[in-house]
């Protein structure tokens, strides 16, 4: 029978705080760009010109189809030698809204494509300019039909920057590990930190499904 | 017809075993014996750069190497090189398929219960490496630096212990992402082991690391089969006289870019 022992682990609750602060930090910055840069290659994917269609897509098809951990490493450990260096936040960052942006750009696109073509047609009809009719009539209700979809990809999004402690990150995966290499107390180290994830990922849920239809899109 | 192939293996296995503990305490004639063949099989690593390893000639080169070669050369006779690994180096000893372990081989307790050690002759450390253009001196000087350490490390706790708080310690899953933050420049220095480093500095000659600070010693002796008191004195005395004219603290200037330091007798 094991013997659990939280209490050493739970003593190291600063080294915990600070990695939820990073974890929390590195989802927030990457929820929102991604979801722009999502949004930005749907709409690119869609409607953009013959090269920008083409660039996208690859782009999309890269990312979509290679593991995150190789993407990180990519920016973190080649793109020096190519003469850019990132800070181990900043290359998390980039890393993260890179494959959000093009997930989040699939399940946009999703959206988008399902607009009914009498909407289209009444919108045209009003003489709305293009731009207008994206941001007004078409993405909106777009939104609204793939926001259960979208939240997901954050929260995997999410959940998948505990990878990021591999290049050093101090988030709350590479805090964990810490406090397991430091007290022999693993296994206690993964209930506490997995049940911090679990409640991050509720908690966000909840709050992007109360947030959206608020803000992002207004459901009557 | 289980059983008897059971108790038959049994015997054949306890057979095997006493005769390996008489050969562990065989009578003191290996250097005899050495002598009169004029060859003396040296166990070396020959995947243990800078200790051990293959040179780009394809021959096997580094420190252990070279000391090798000069007992044998002390000696009279032909070195036979036979490489070893860590797990297979002291059952190789044992069973005379080697007469000498000289492979990086640290001194404990559980080892001296079944192996004698000459004094030592090279030094094995973890320490702090980094760039020549980097001006470090003590662990002072370590102030607002990053460097690259395996998490959970001996480096790693002697580093946390050590080091002024504005040192940027950032932490690796495994030793090659260490090594290759460091290559990448993503940290300035590198804590690591003294073979690890000498390893991804030969393979990346353009990062211009050199050794800066020491975090541990922990040096290497020559293992000899237990009871072979005359090979033993012998090797010791080759040794002390190589320490002496300056052999050893060449050697380990040449392959560790580092002095000996004071080496236990």
């Amino acid at each position: 029978m094991i013997e659990f022992d939280f209490a050493v682990v739970l003593a190291e609750w600063p080294m915990l705080l600070r990695g939820l602060g990073l974890t929390v930090t590195l989802t927030a910055v990457s929820a929102v760009l991604g979801a722009l840069l999502g949004t930005a290659c749907a709409w690119a994917r869609l409607h953009g010109g013959k090269g920008l269609k083409r660039t996208v897509g690859t782009y999309v098809e890269i990312v979509r189809n290679t593991p995150f951990i190789i993407q990180l490493f990519f920016i973190f450990f080649g793109l020096p030698s190519l003469g850019l260096r990132l800070s181990v936040e900043v290359a998390c960052i980039l890393a993260m809204v890179l494959n959000l942006g093009a997930y989040a750009c699939e399940i946009v696109r999703a959206g988008l494509q399902t607009t009914p073509k009498g909407q289209l047609e009444a919108a045209l009809s009003l003489a709305l300019t293009p731009w207008q009719i994206f941001s007004r009539v078409v993405l909106p209700p777009a939104l609204a039909r793939v926001w259960p979809a979208l939240v997901s990809q954050i929260i995997i999004v999410m959940l998948g920057s505990a990878v990021c402690g591999q290049i050093s990150a101090e988030e709350l995966s590479q805090a964990a590990n810490l406090i397991s290499s430091r007290t022999f107390r693993s296994f206690e180290s993964y209930i506490v930190v997995a049940l911090i994830y679990l409640l991050l990922a509720v908690g966000l849920r909840q709050l992007l499904f109360w947030f959206g239809p608020r803000f992002i899109f207004t459901s009557r | 017809m289980k059983f008897k192939a059971l108790s038959l293996l049994t015997a054949l296995f306890t057979g095997a075993v006493l005769t390996l503990a008489s050969t562990a305490h065989a009578a003191d004639d290996s250097l005899n014996a050495v002598l009169a063949k004029k060859s003396i099989a040296l166990g070396v690593a020959s995947d243990f750069p800078p200790y051990g390893f293959m040179g780009p000639d394809f021959k096997l080169t580094g420190v252990d190497v070279a000391t090798a070669q000069l007992i044998a050369d002390k000696l009279g006779v032909k070195a036979e090189f036979v490489p070893v690994s860590t797990p297979n180096r002291i059952p190789y000893l044992q069973t005379k398929k080697i007469d000498l372990i000289v492979s990086a081989l640290g001194k404990n307790p559980e080892r001296e219960k079944v192996i004698d050690f000459t004094v030592a002759y090279a030094p094995f450390f973890q320490a702090v490496f980094g760039p020549k253009s980097l001006n470090i001196k003590s662990f002072d000087d370590l102030a607002g630096k990053s460097i690259a350490v395996t998490r959970g490390t001996i480096q790693d706790d002697v580093l946390q212990k050590v080091a002024p708080p504005t040192l940027k310690i950032q932490r690796f899953e495994d030793d090659s992402t260490t090594v290759a933050a460091f290559i990448s420049q993503q940290t300035q220095l590198l804590a690591t082991g003294a073979a690890v480093a000498a390893a991804a500095v030969q393979k990346n000659p353009q990062v211009q690391a050199e050794y800066k600070l020491l975090l541990k010693d922990s040096p290497n002796f020559i293992g000899v089969r237990k009871g072979e008191t005359a090979l033993l004195t012998k090797v010791n005395e080759i040794l002390r006289a190589a320490k002496a004219d300056g052999t050893l603290e060449k050697y380990s200037q040449k392959w560790l870019g580092r002095g000996t330091g004071v080496l236990p007798d």
